[in-house]
């Protein structure tokens, strides 16, 4: 959007008074701090994170007998559908979106993102299209033909009815949050670093961010299109995937893959930032081989576009084409499995200190290294083809993105959240969380291997009783539910340390990177001075200089002190108004894609306010004129 | 350097680590995020060229002549559109407005033929519904037209503020970026055109038969 900044200034007419007031419900909807956008993002996406587990659960009751009947089939269709699809989009993407929103502009030293409204309208849309999609749960239809979509199964000869619609416009709407987000990180990172900040004196976090927002801008695009011809299919009547019409379903395949494969790096790549944040922290020493890290990032980023066929093994494309991705499936190992190296160096000889986020990221560490390494053996096409869509896959995906993601993100909440709300999370309750955490999840998908290798296939909704599968499923349920219980063991801790008030200082964990050197929580400005920066760590060489000069051990006391905020002239920060327009254009998306399923008004509705959002937003200034104080 | 106290207007000027207008980073990191929603709906009529079952064929519809003429008028409009920035750039508004409205009625001509491109198809039943060629067709081509139109709006929205004086030499910066975004969706026609007219326009009855028969 342009804004338009000229000797006059150019403004539609407001419907409504520009918020002003820093407090209340209108700040909320207004605001275009970035960490109250963070904090929203995590909240929102926390709740779906406990829907989804809901649904895993449900899952799980079904599968632990044999002949269980306690879930339709029709039912148990959709909940893992939209299990997947929520975990994936509206979960762990959105969850590291709340650390990007938090910790990137703390993390370069700058007061806000490139974009503050920009980055509203991506939490809106997000936020109005995982409502859009959930929507079809009060209308009984759902959808149902699993989070990957595959025609013929979600055509609408043969799944007629609202539910894969709902779900492929939802996904739509939250691409278009997703590439905004996108964009806005790109251009933050590359324009507002501190002085001094080169990209490669970023923190690994900053970095896979970058690497992470690049295959989102890339990716989502794709996903877009294959959203669209779907729609156009079953909206429509387009022919896209009707092979009826000649259309070809393994085309869905493609396109889904050749988006869903980076997909899989922008879920990682954000959980392995995190980690090389906290490793070094509590190893106390640098990370091991920043460059190869970082490197190793930028090269997983690009080759997870020359994988996704190992998707499609069972297809039938051939063995040219078989054997050429499972070359480049295992090669993607390679740069991974230097980052875990990289990791367990960083550990080597360091005075490791167990907190809970330590913890979780030493769990991670172990757990995605199960999980790459069986996905090592689907790159394997013949081994590949024992594998396809049975549980065995499961347990994969489940050790990479819960037992590698999911940990990791644990693991940055406790890191970072005395620098998110000012108080500490209680470490006790911390640890115990952990371990509950660990040895449900080891007992829920660990069993998944051989009751894949077994031959139990994803996607059933009961198995005979006659397999041998049954107290293998039952340990997962059990499993289920304690992971179940140790997220409830977090939410207590939240509020317990709520109520405590432990307060945290600006720097609890005596840490290394720039979002330490400021009081906790943040003030709305950030950083009182703009940081100069000279080293990679810059805050904890500022810290102990002496380590500079070669002292093997920093000294007790630290020579830099947190930001002082107590005498700060706050008219001389200027910083973006509130703005309501991200708000209106994320409620119009979602109405005009809703429109698309019941009528044209409401597309029609839905676009008039984008359009209107849109003009308002390009003629608003940042600042109301009467606030500037020159 | 110390920044305390420096105004921060976001986005607004260029006070950042690359010398680059954080708008215009964003502008050309929105057209590479184009590119590949372009270039997927480009793989996907290359997918399916040749794979219709039925028609009409490309060779019954498409009329290279008309939309050169169309192709023509919006490549021309570029140049109007670089013409547009630079007197902006140096002031001399009447030239700049004269050379804005030049590229917004170019873009009309275009979308007008478009329209009448796609009636005429619907009159002799070539539909999105019809067959491969026509979904594959229509979306690419009406999701262009999407983004003239756009285009279109977005620069009329500019040149009534070169009327009301509010866009100047000094903000030239927001008709430069209007400007890429038109060259981009220009760039794609070149592509569609080569792609969708040109080499497809012989297209007919599959060569070898239709190709779900022709293993039989």
């Amino acid at each position: 959007m342009s804004s338009i900044l000229g000797p006059k200034q150019f403004q539609i007419p407001r419907i409504f008074p520009r918020p002003m007031s820093h407090s209340g419900i209108w700040y909320w909807l207004g605001t275009v701090d970035h960490k109250k956008i963070g904090t929203m993002y995590g909240i929102v996406s926390f709740f779906w994170f406990i829907m989804g587990g809901i649904e895993a659960l449900l899952i799980r009751v079904q599968l632990s007998q044999a002949e269980n009947d306690i879930i339709s089939p029709e039912l148990y269709n959709q909940l893992f559908t939209m299990h997947g699809t929520t975990m994936v989009f509206l979960v762990v993407m959105p969850l590291s979106a709340a650390f990007f929103n938090w910790l990137i502009p703390l993390q370069i030293g700058a007061r806000d993102v490139a974009f503050p409204r920009l980055n509203a309208l991506s939490l809106w849309v997000f936020i109005f299209g995982s409502i859009l999609m959930n929507i079809s749960w009060f209308t009984g239809e759902a959808p149902n033909g699993g989070w990957f979509g595959y025609p013929p199964n979600s055509t609408i000869q043969f799944n007629p009815g609202n539910g894969m619609t709902f779900w492929v416009l939802g996904l739509n709407v939250l691409g278009v949050a997703s590439i905004a987000a996108g964009l806005n990180f790109i251009v933050t990172i590359i324009n507002m670093r501190a002085p001094g900040m080169t990209m490669m004196r970023m923190p690994v976090f900053t970095w896979m961010t970058f690497i992470t927002s690049i295959l989102i801008v890339l990716a989502l695009p794709i996903l877009g299109v294959a959203g669209i011809q779907m729609t156009g299919d079953r909206v429509y009547g387009t022919n896209f995937f009707n092979s009826e019409a000649g259309g070809d379903p393994i085309f869905w395949q493609h396109i889904f893959w050749l988006f869903g494969h980076p997909e899989v790096y922008i879920l990682i790549l954000p959980a392995m930032g995190i980690v090389s944040e906290i490793l070094p922290t509590f190893a106390r020493k640098p990370l091991f081989g920043y460059t190869f890290i970082v490197f190793s990032g930028a090269i997983i980023g690009f080759m997870g576009w020359f994988v996704w066929s190992h998707h499609m093994f069972t297809v039938g494309l051939g063995p040219a084409a078989n054997t050429a991705f499972t070359l480049s499936t295992m090669l993607i190992a390679i740069p991974t499995g230097v980052k875990i190296f990289n990791w367990l160096a960083t550990l080597w000889g360091g005075s490791i200190k167990f907190t809970t986020a330590m913890l979780f990221s030493i769990g991670f560490i172990a757990m995605f290294t199960i999980g790459g390494l069986s996905g090592v053996t689907h790159a394997v096409s013949p081994s590949d083809a024992q594998q396809q869509d049975t549980y065995y896959v499961v347990a994969h995906f489940h050790y990479v993105l819960f037992g590698g993601a999911i940990f990791a993100i644990f693991g940055g909440l406790y890191f970072w959240w005395p620098k998110f709300t000012g108080y500490m999370l209680n470490e006790r309750l911390g640890i115990l969380n952990f371990i509950i955490m660990m040895i449900g999840f080891n007992l829920q998908f660990a069993p998944m291997h051989w009751l894949g290798l077994d031959g139990m296939p994803r996607r059933i909704y009961t198995y005979a009783e006659n397999m041998g599968w049954e107290l293998s499923n039952l340990a997962a349920t059990v499993g289920g539910f304690l992971i179940a219980f140790s997220v409830l063991i977090f939410i207590i801790n939240v509020f317990i340390s709520r109520r405590n008030k432990k307060l945290a200082s600006g720097d609890p964990w005596d840490a290394r990177t720039l979002e330490w050197s400021i009081s906790s929580p943040p003030p709305h400005y950030n950083f009182v001075n703009i940081p100069q920066v000279e080293h990679i760590d810059d805050w904890w060489y500022k810290k102990y200089p002496e380590l500079l000069e070669g002292s093997p051990k920093q000294t007790k006391s630290a020579k830099a002190t947190v930001e002082d905020t107590s005498n700060v002239d706050e008219s001389k920060i200027h910083l973006p108004d509130l703005s309501y327009y991200p708000l209106f254009v994320g409620i119009g998306l979602s109405i005009a894609a809703l429109g698309v399923i019941y009528s044209y008004a409401l597309v029609t509705i839905g676009l008039i306010l984008v359009f209107w959002g849109c003009i308002g937003w390009s003629t608003e200034p940042v600042n109301e004129p009467h606030e500037k104080h020159h | 350097m110390s920044n305390q106290g420096v105004t921060v207007h976001h986005g607004e000027e260029i006070n950042n680590s690359t010398g680059v207008s954080n708008k215009k980073l964003l502008m050309w990191a929105f057209l590479g995020s184009d590119v590949m929603f372009f270039g997927t709906f480009i793989g996907t009529f290359m997918a399916y060229r040749n794979k219709s079952l039925n028609g009409p064929y490309p060779e019954d519809t498409l009329d290279i002549p008309i939309t050169s003429v169309s192709t023509f008028v919006l490549l021309m409009s570029s140049l109007g559109v670089v013409l547009a920035v630079h007197y902006l750039k140096e002031s001399k508004m009447g030239l700049a407005k004269f050379w804005l409205i030049l590229v917004i009625i170019m873009g009309m001509i275009f979308m007008g033929f478009q329209v009448y491109e796609f009636t005429h198809f619907a009159h002799i039943g070539m539909t999105p519904q019809a067959n491969l060629f026509g979904s594959t067709f229509f979306t690419l081509t009406s999701l262009h037209g999407a983004h003239v139109s756009l285009g279109i709006l977005w620069l009329i929205f500019l040149l009534y503020n070169e009327y009301k004086g509010n866009l100047t030499s000094e903000n030239a910066i927001d008709l430069e970026l209007a400007g890429l975004y038109w060259h981009f969706v220009d760039i794609v026609w070149i592509i569609i055109f080569a792609l969708l007219y040109l080499i497809t326009a012989g297209d007919g009855v599959p060569p070898g038969g239709l190709p779900w028969t022709a293993g039989h």
